[in-house]
């Protein structure tokens, strides 16, 4: 009972206020009930669902019965299923680092307090509220054969001499999953920076005196004060981001429909193709799951190593 | 801002240092800032001129015509899924925080059993992902016969374990006292909740309500599963049909994501302050 009183600071008597109280009992059953209803049927009942169909054989005629774990031992003989699934591999290893990276250096260049700074802020983040559909329809235009990027690199290679031709990216199997992490990188790192210039306003000042008393250089301040302090933030938005691009979908749907040849195809498309353009939906809830196992695995491993770099202040 | 060490080895005095300093981070700004803005200043281009203009790069001024968005409203109808898009998220996002706000109220500020395990159930579903739900709840829908309607695009969004977590932290900062004070001068809880806690948390409201319909306008896997036809799609799925049939005609294109982005960009300019905050405030959970 104690440690849950610590989160009501102004309650004059805890004791009184957690007594257990039977007018309050169906009352408060009540007040749960509409959302209870809610995620008994789209999340405890479709879990149970999705389940059941991963253990089913279910193709365009409706469910004809159980096969065990046969969808699971299909899945790994399934080479399409390992292309996905080391695409949305590539997604995560690309998109975390890069995003984390550009928006905590935007984030400590706005927080230099400069002129200009909301504009910055509002700018940055504009493509955080946009649609992605209609970001990745002007990315395929941007990055397409004969696009303005093209255009720009030509351009480059006329002004210096230096002979550099554009790459293809929608239409080359080796490059169309760099587009679609162009794409993220445009999409969300506005938001990454929104967060962490919040945690970098959150650090004390006199933290900083401190360090530069004993003679710390900005390099110095940066690595032992500022990314200490904001470490629970990285971390923070390290799952987030992971969780994010583990289930990237519509980037690559809309730019290249996971072409080339699937090598931009994420698990999740694969997932989609499978359910609703081949009627598989026991081999969809199969795959859904076997995602779901990674996520939770990853996210558990994150949380078992973050002991090692993240400073928790209150402990 | 100065960061001069004592014994810094370079002879470079420190207000010259400050002013290369400083031209170094506008610069970096700037570069990052046209990257963001680039691909919007290309589409209104783009959606401004003839098709011709694209493949031969003559954007003369005077050849800037309309012509492109009064054919795209003729080929698609936008004004359908505007209408959708708005009737959904604005549905969606009041039934979200009035049910969530319920659930909250009786987990932060209700006495009773089994409270802690319920509240942990909702919590583990926040470990769920989408995407183990989108087959269920899609041939859920179907079994309900509410395939390609606005129920299916609406019911099944309303429940959010997150939304009821952010809003059950927020009232349990709120004092006891007011709850406690309310009941002696006779009041119901569903009127403490009506009268006290809601009026009390406006701004968590709002900060949710925006995330909320944010990611409701801009729901893309969910409406293209559950829709079938234009009568029933939304911003973002209708525009994604509309590149499947028009895939190469960039004027029109572009016209399109114009009028798609349009009325978000001009609501987020309004009050960027307000969507940033929201965002920033639930996207980390509150903190």
């Amino acid at each position: 009972m104690t440690s849950r009183t610590r989160t009501i600071p102004d309650s004059p008597s805890p004791r009184r206020f957690f007594r257990y109280r039977p007018d309050q009992q169906w009352e408060a059953y009540l007040f749960i009930l509409p959302s209870f209803i809610g995620f008994a049927v789209f999340v405890f009942l479709a879990i149970l669902i999705s389940l059941g169909l991963s253990f089913s054989d279910w193709g365009l005629t409706g469910w004809k019965g159980f096969v065990g774990l046969r969808n699971y031992q299909a899945l790994i003989r399934d080479p399409v299923f390992w292309k996905t699934f080391r695409n949305t591999a590539f997604y995560i290893i690309t998109v975390v680092p890069l995003q984390l990276g550009l928006g905590l250096l935007m984030a400590v260049l706005l927080n230099q307090g400069l002129r200009g700074r909301v504009i910055y802020r509002v700018l940055y983040f504009m493509p955080v509220v946009t649609t992605i559909v209609a970001g990745a329809i002007i990315f395929r235009l941007l990055l397409g054969s004969n696009g303005p990027v093209a255009d720009l690199i030509y351009g480059f290679a006329n002004l210096t001499g230096i002979p550099v031709s554009p790459p293809e990216w929608l239409n080359s199997t080796k490059n169309s999953k760099w587009a679609v992490t162009m794409l993220t990188l445009w999409k969300n790192t506005g938001f990454t920076m929104v967060i962490y210039l919040a945690a970098l306003q959150g650090v004390p000042q006199l933290l900083y005196d401190a360090a530069e008393t004993d003679g710390a250089g900005s390099w110095q301040r940066f690595r032992h004060v500022t990314l200490p302090m904001i470490s629970p933030t990285t971390f923070f938005l390290i799952i987030l981001q992971m969780i994010g691009a583990f289930q990237l979908f519509t980037e690559p749907f809309v730019m290249t429909r996971g072409g080339p040849a699937n090598s931009s195809m994420p698990v999740v498309q694969y997932i989609y193709q499978n359910a609703f353009n081949f009627g598989r939906m026991g081999k969809a809830a199969a795959i859904a799951w076997f995602l779901f196992l990674f996520i939770f695995g990853a996210t558990l491993l994150q949380n078992f190593f973050q002991k090692r770099w993240v400073y928790y202040e209150a402990e | 801002m100065t960061v001069t060490t004592p014994e810094a080895p370079l002879e470079i005095p420190a207000k010259q240092q400050g002013i290369i300093k400083s031209l170094l981070v506008q610069s970096l700004l700037l570069l990052g800032g046209i990257f963001m803005l680039a691909p919007f200043l290309v589409m209104l281009l783009v959606s401004l001129f003839p098709a011709d203009a694209l493949l031969t790069r003559n954007f003369a001024l005077e050849r800037i015509t309309l012509q492109n968005y009064v054919e795209t409203f003729q080929v698609v109808p936008f004004g359908r899924y505007y209408f959708n898009s708005a009737l959904v998220a604005i549905v969606t996002t009041t039934a979200q925080l009035v049910v969530a706000s319920l659930a909250a109220f009786a987990f932060a500020r209700l006495r009773f059993r089994g409270r802690e395990s319920l509240f942990l159930l909702y919590l583990a579903t926040l470990m769920i992902p989408f995407i183990v739900l989108l087959i269920p709840n899609f041939l859920i829908i179907r079994q309900l016969k509410w395939f390609n309607s606005y129920w299916a695009l609406i019911v099944p969004s309303i429940f959010s374990a997150f939304t009821t977590f952010f809003l059950r932290q927020y009232y349990r900062g709120l004092p006891i006292d007011l709850d406690e004070a309310a009941r002696l001068d006779g009041a119901s809880s569903f009127r403490i909740w009506h009268q006290v806690i809601l009026p009390l948390s406006t701004p968590a409201l709002a900060a949710i309500g925006i995330f909320a319909f944010n990611n409701s306008w801009n729901d893309f896997l969910w409406p293209l599963v559950v829709t079938a036809t234009d009568e029933m799609r939304t911003i973002p799925v209708g525009l994604a049909a509309f590149q499947g049939q028009f895939s190469t005609d960039w004027n029109l294109l572009m016209a399109g994501a114009v009028i798609a982005l349009l009325p978000v960009l001009i609501i987020y300019i309004l009050s960027q302050n307000w969507f940033i905050r929201g965002i920033a405030l639930s996207g980390m959970g509150g903190r």
